[in-house]
């Protein structure tokens, strides 16, 4: 259920692209230019390379999402939309994935409508918990934070029948209701362990400095601590945005015909046996990635850091 | 920029900050647990339940005639167990899952650290297009990816079959049938899941690699340690938490594959196969829950084993 992202998305520091370059200590880590110029050269077509090779493919699914059907359907394909279309965004938006199942733009409203629950209910449970783990002492904190960790562990595609099972007798299978609980039980606990981190890295003794300048105790929190948490918020928001607009396993079990969100919808438009309409397939690829590599570009700073910041320190 | 300050905090926080005072426990003992309550609830609900209650229905026969019926299901002790293992494909599956696991690992681990590796050598504009690069693939959705993935290595009109018969100056590649052959499908699977995981690693080899000391490298360089030897010496000890790190998540990661599996076997692949542990559960479908609980109580275990390292090493880590 939760894919490769996981863990890693989030708190924590090092942009691969710019920050780690102004936060870098001095004297650490400073990168070895070769100085010969073939070896540079060498380096510099191997990353040439490693450049198109993970490149290729997401062009190729823009490439052929503006190539007419009739031209991707050639034993030479055309590396450039020469005949350059919009058709095939209007044929992804427009036609049911199968007879009887859901368009996209009906899919698209799921899937926003669920990952948005998720995204507020999931950064309002673990924000609290957060703060239980990070402000209080008390007996039980310990088993709360294993416990934690080892829910996030468990494999949620292990028990997808027990699962479905028992939202059946809740009569919540093929309701998106159902599919935002899986979501949002699936998101919790790397949220909770991620803001927990943040709440405890601003310091008590700011709040305390705003009580002794005559702030009552929520006043203090609401002033001080949480503007400081925002970034948080939003990094783990984003992550759980991504972790529900993803996921696929439990929405293909769960959900039928018209309630579908957009990875069943997409898995459906591909599997149409008769005829199946590549550009169209390949735009509506191209519509459900848009947003996920925006919001990538967005928290890129904080993606590697998560998993980093425990392993290292010193 | 904002992504600054939580993380240098985050990163330090766990010496002093973490450790919570008294403070706000005497006059609310109950706080805590009121502000756990809902988190607790739900996990308890949606985590909790459906694990104890798989694990009680892999020693049953429940099967979908007691849901319809309504009759309860019979305890037959390790019967399913034993079912899977000698009467399935089941452990062909497992065997599968685990070669499956081990070489994404390999492949995923080593092509990040030698990706991060040429990072640390490339001007600054070289590296910050690979980043982008990278980023784009670890932002695609596994399922588009795996959609795009499947048409370049369609039958007909996959471009890898057209770039592989242009290489060759032949026709040897025309009407390749890839993903047909369990051996080429899971070359492809292979493939789309490197490319997407090798990003993930080499981010945070490269964060890794910032940490090792400058001079301890100069001064092994001028005691004449060659490139491997300055890798295997100077550098691994320096980022041997960090490659753990990624070892165990990705473990963790590679034993749960769905999406590209499934997604793949929708193209034209052999389900019989190329079946991993979630998609065979999956294909399991509504008929025994017994012997489908069964399986999913080992993969449980399985995946618990793989993630007590995880577990430990993260609290060791966090230093509580």
């Amino acid at each position: 259920m939760t894919t490769q992202l996981s863990p890693a998305l989030a708190a924590g520091a090092a942009s691969p692209v710019d920050s780690i370059e102004t936060k870098r200590p001095k004297g650490r880590g400073r990168t070895f230019r070769p100085r010969n110029v073939w070896t540079r050269v060498a380096l510099n077509s191997i990353a040439a390379i490693v450049i198109a090779c993970s490149v290729f493919p997401v062009y190729w699914m823009v490439n052929m999402s503006f190539t007419p059907p009739q031209k991707i359907i050639s034993r030479e394909p055309a590396f450039f939309p020469v005949e350059f279309t919009w058709k095939n965004y209007v044929t992804a938006w427009t036609r049911e994935a199968a007879p009887g199942q859901t368009d996209f733009v009906h899919g698209l409203g799921a899937s926003i409508g669920v990952a948005l629950a998720v995204v507020v209910v999931c950064a309002l449970f673990a924000f609290l918990a957060s703060i239980a783990l990070a402000r209080f002492a008390f007996k039980g904190r310990w088993v709360f934070i294993i416990s934690v960790l080892i829910v996030q562990m468990v494999p949620g595609e292990a028990m997808m029948y027990t699962t479905f099972n028992m939202l059946d007798s809740w009569q919540l299978v093929n309701t998106l209701f159902g599919l935002f609980l899986v979501h949002l039980a699936s998101v919790v606990p790397f949220t909770i362990w991620t803001l927990r981190g943040f709440v405890a890295g601003v310091p008590a003794d700011l709040e305390e400095a705003a009580q002794i300048d005559g702030c009552t105790k929520a006043q203090a929190f609401w002033k001080v601590t949480f503007p400081l948490l925002a970034p948080g918020l939003v990094s783990t928001g984003i992550f759980a945005f991504i972790q529900s607009w993803n996921e696929f396993t439990m929405a293909l079990l769960l959900l039928q015909g018209y309630n579908l969100t957009l990875p069943p919808w997409l898995n459906s438009f591909q599997s149409a046996t008769e005829a199946t309409n590549w550009g169209a397939v390949m735009a509506g690829s191209t519509l459900i990635a848009l947003p996920v590599v925006i919001f990538f570009l967005f928290v890129q700073g904080r993606m590697v850091g998560g998993l980093v910041s425990g392993a290292v320190k010193g | 920029m904002t992504a600054t300050l939580p993380s240098a905090t985050a990163t330090s926080g766990s010496t002093k900050a973490d450790r919570p005072g008294r403070r706000g426990g005497r006059r609310f003992p109950w706080a805590p647990w009121l502000l756990l309550t809902p988190s607790v609830v739900l996990l308890a609900v949606m985590v909790g339940y459906p694990t104890i209650k798989m694990i009680v229905t892999s020693f049953t026969d429940e099967a979908i005639r007691n849901k319809m019926l309504g009759t309860a299901p019979n305890f037959v002790g390790f019967d399913n167990y034993l079912e899977i293992f000698t009467q399935s494909d089941f452990p062909a599956v497992l065997a599968r899952s685990i070669a499956l696991m081990v070489i994404l690992t390999a492949l995923i681990t080593a092509g990040g650290m030698l990706l991060a590796l040429l990072m640390r050598r490339l001007s600054k504009g070289w590296r910050t297009a690979v980043s982008i690069s990278l980023l784009l693939a670890w932002a695609m959705p596994p399922l588009a990816a795996t959609v795009v993935f499947g048409w370049m290595f369609d039958t007909k009109y996959g471009v890898a079959n057209y770039i592989l018969n242009v290489l060759t100056r032949s026709n040897d590649w025309t009407d390749h049938q890839w993903l047909y052959n369990p051996f080429s499908f899971f070359m492809v699977l292979i493939l789309i899941v490197t490319w997407q995981g090798i990003p993930f690693a080499a981010f945070t080899f490269y964060a890794g690699l910032g940490q090792v000391p400058d001079e301890v490298l100069e001064a092994s360089q001028l005691d004449g340690a060659g490139g491997f030897q300055r890798f295997r010496f100077i550098v691994m000890p320096y980022l041997s938490s960090v490659v753990t790190a990624v070892l165990v998540l990705e473990t963790i990661w590679n034993l749960r594959i769905f999406t590209q599996v499934y997604a793949l076997q929708q193209r034209g692949g052999l389900v019989s196969e190329t079946n991993v542990l979630p998609t065979y559960i999956f294909r399991q479908g509504m008929g025994e829950f017994g012997v489908t609980a069964a399986i999913g109580v080992i993969m449980l275990i399985l995946l618990m084993a793989l993630s007590y390292f995880n577990v430990r090493r993260t609290l060791k880590e966090e230093a509580l």
